[in-house]
């Protein structure tokens, strides 16, 4: 009872069955090979094509907090706009344009940020924390609007310069390096993210998603993991707000706004919490919809936008990529 | 003789919820090895006694000891952690993760795997291969990779104990462990209870008399918060105020 030795095929087989999911599936190399094509094929949309990337990356960070560790929020633009600051400031400020610094440090503020508030919210759960969160992060709005000095308030901080990526590749009107600059940052965070959510730090992450009850009783240091994870994703945020601010040149008050919180969860839930490419997706069609819907009526499309949410949290629970893969699996039935 | 002290006590434990009092004063003690039962009504405040010992309530008054050592103040994952395990009343289970990573994720929380971020899950054969052994042992190894909510309850039951164990607890609280199964399964789950390790001290807390008087060297019967009585079986079932307790809530179905 203490346990016996497992036999030794099946103990392969459990592994087996564990790290199948860990490898990469040839299905993942889709939106990467989409995110290039694009590259190639839509030269005119790259201003378009950096922002949705930045907003993926904004989107799978909360993903891990939201669709891995189960904890919802309302604030979470708090450590984008956090990062969009902290990169701003320090080229418009302090005259520090290296780019790849200028996001570790908007990282790092955000994690900051991220670590001393997680570590006061994440007792509380559920509604509490979806109120706190939201407190937080207009909190910090309101301290960015009184030190217009420094924010340049609603006016926001001009005089952002960045210097050539690898002080070799300049950057071109059309943002064709950015683009680049923007989707290699993505890769190699989301890679992050995936392993970090294949670990058994994220297997105990999901358990307090699933049952915090249960691990409490297992003897899980539920909030240092909650803290953690909240941690790692807010760096995760703040590289993308950095990243925000690098690409227009420009920060400002909206950056951290309640507005940017409520449209990164829509679109998560949109493309699906829990399973990474949903931010992919659901990120992508959100900016794709809204760029053409504001084309065909600049005064209603956020009604088809709230149309399509509508349509997805009542057909779609597991959002667009569970339809997705709903589709491929019954795809699959018929070719047997 | 220089006694050890006893695995886990409690000690004039009192607990009130406003003005209901839940646990009025009781001292407590479980041996090494033990196998205790708690009985008792309905409301007489038996699983509000498991969470006072395992730290989900914090006593009015009174203190808790593990080893001789004082946990009163201790959370409840923190006495985890030093070896009391509890199975709940009511399945407290990851639903939509496997029957393995159930029992995974109470091994890996135990040796520490669990603060690895990088690591794929996989590649931790150690954690594998004890879960794997506990469920070979509750003789549910073949129920490894399925997922717990598409088992029958009887199994889930079985997991819900292959968790506790995964935490290789040396107090192990078992609420009612064949709760909610039917009759034809429950020896199932009772031949796991009667084979549980003998250095795990066992406290069982049931309804059903010919579980406790088959399983139990030890009886406490509590009653409105209080101890009642103790003793052995025979004692108890020789009690005429358990008898009354007993055939009176028998005469009310």
């Amino acid at each position: 009872m203490a346990g016996t030795e497992p036999a030794a095929p099946a103990s392969a087989a459990a592994a087996e069955f564990l790290l199948r999911r860990h490898r990469l599936r040839p299905a993942e190399a889709l939106p990467w090979l989409i995110a290039l094509g694009a590259y190639f094929a839509f030269p005119d949309y790259m201003a378009l094509g950096t922002q949705i990337l930045i907003t993926i990356l904004f989107a799978l960070s909360l993903d891990l907090i939201l669709g891995y560790a189960g904890i919802v929020t309302l604030g979470h633009a708090a450590f984008f706009g956090t990062g969009a600051y902290a990169a701003g400031l320090l080229s418009a400020k302090l005259g520090w344009s290296e780019p790849l610094s200028g996001l570790a440090v908007a990282g790092l503020c955000a994690a900051a940020v991220g670590f001393v508030s997680g570590w006061v919210l994440l007792r509380y759960r559920g509604l509490a924390l979806l109120m706190l969160t939201l407190a937080t992060a207009i909190m910090l709005y309101e301290l960015g609007n009184a030190r217009a000095d420094l924010t340049g308030g609603y006016d926001g901080v001009t005089g952002i310069a960045i210097k050539p990526l690898f002080g070799r590749f300049e950057y071109d009107l059309y943002g064709h390096t950015y683009y680049l600059y923007a989707l290699a940052v993505l890769f190699v965070l989301f890679m992050v993210a995936r392993r970090i959510v294949y670990s058994p730090f994220g297997q105990a992450l999901i358990g307090i998603r699933e049952n915090v009850r249960r691990m409490h009783a297992v003897g899980s240091p539920v909030h240092r993991r909650l803290v953690t994870v909240y941690t790692v994703a807010a760096a995760m945020a703040g590289v993308a707000g950095g990243l925000f601010a690098q690409s227009n040149a420009f920060v400002s008050l909206s950056a951290l706004g309640f507005e940017r919180s409520a449209t990164v969860l829509i679109m998560l839930v949109l493309g699906g919490t829990g399973r990474l490419y949903g931010a992919f997706l659901g990120a992508a069609i959100y900016m794709l919809l809204e760029d053409s819907l504001a084309k065909l009526s600049p005064e209603f499309w956020e009604f088809g936008v709230g149309l399509v949410l509508v349509l997805t949290v009542l057909f779609a629970r597991r959002g667009l990529l569970g339809l997705l893969e709903d589709a491929w699996r019954a795809l699959e039935r018929l070719w047997r | 003789m220089a006694l050890s002290p006893p695995v886990l006590e409690t000690r004039g434990l009192h607990k009130n919820f406003g003005a209901l009092q839940v646990a009025r004063g009781i001292d407590f003690s479980l041996e090494r090895g033990a196998r205790h039962a708690l009985i008792g009504p309905n409301g007489a405040g038996k699983t509000s006694f498991v969470n006072l010992l395992t730290g989900v309530l914090r006593p009015t008054a009174g203190r808790v000891l593990l080893h001789g050592e004082d946990v009163t103040r201790l959370s409840q994952a923190g006495r985890a952690r030093r070896g009391i395990a509890r199975t709940f009343q009511i399945n407290q289970l990851f639903r939509g993760l496997t029957v393995l990573e159930n029992v995974c994720l109470a091994v890996g929380e135990r040796t520490g795997a669990c603060n690895n971020l990088w690591r794929p899950a996989g590649a931790g054969r150690e954690v594998i291969d004890e879960a794997l052994g506990l469920l070979q042992a509750l003789r549910i190894q073949d129920d490894a990779l399925r997922r717990v909510s598409e088992l029958p309850y009887g199994r889930q039951r079985l997991v819900e104990i292959a968790i506790a164990l995964g935490q290789r607890p040396k107090v192990l609280l078992l609420d009612e462990p064949a709760a909610g199964v039917p009759s034809a399964e429950s020896h199932l789950i009772l031949d796991v209870v009667d084979s549980l390790p003998q250095d795990i001290a066992v406290l069982i807390i049931e309804h059903d008399m010919d579980v406790v008087f088959r399983f139990a060297r030890h009886i406490t019967v509590l009653v409105a918060g209080g101890i009642l009585t103790q003793g052995t079986p025979a004692e108890i079932a020789a009690d005429e105020r358990v008898r009354a307790i007993y055939l009176g809530e028998e005469a009310h179905g």
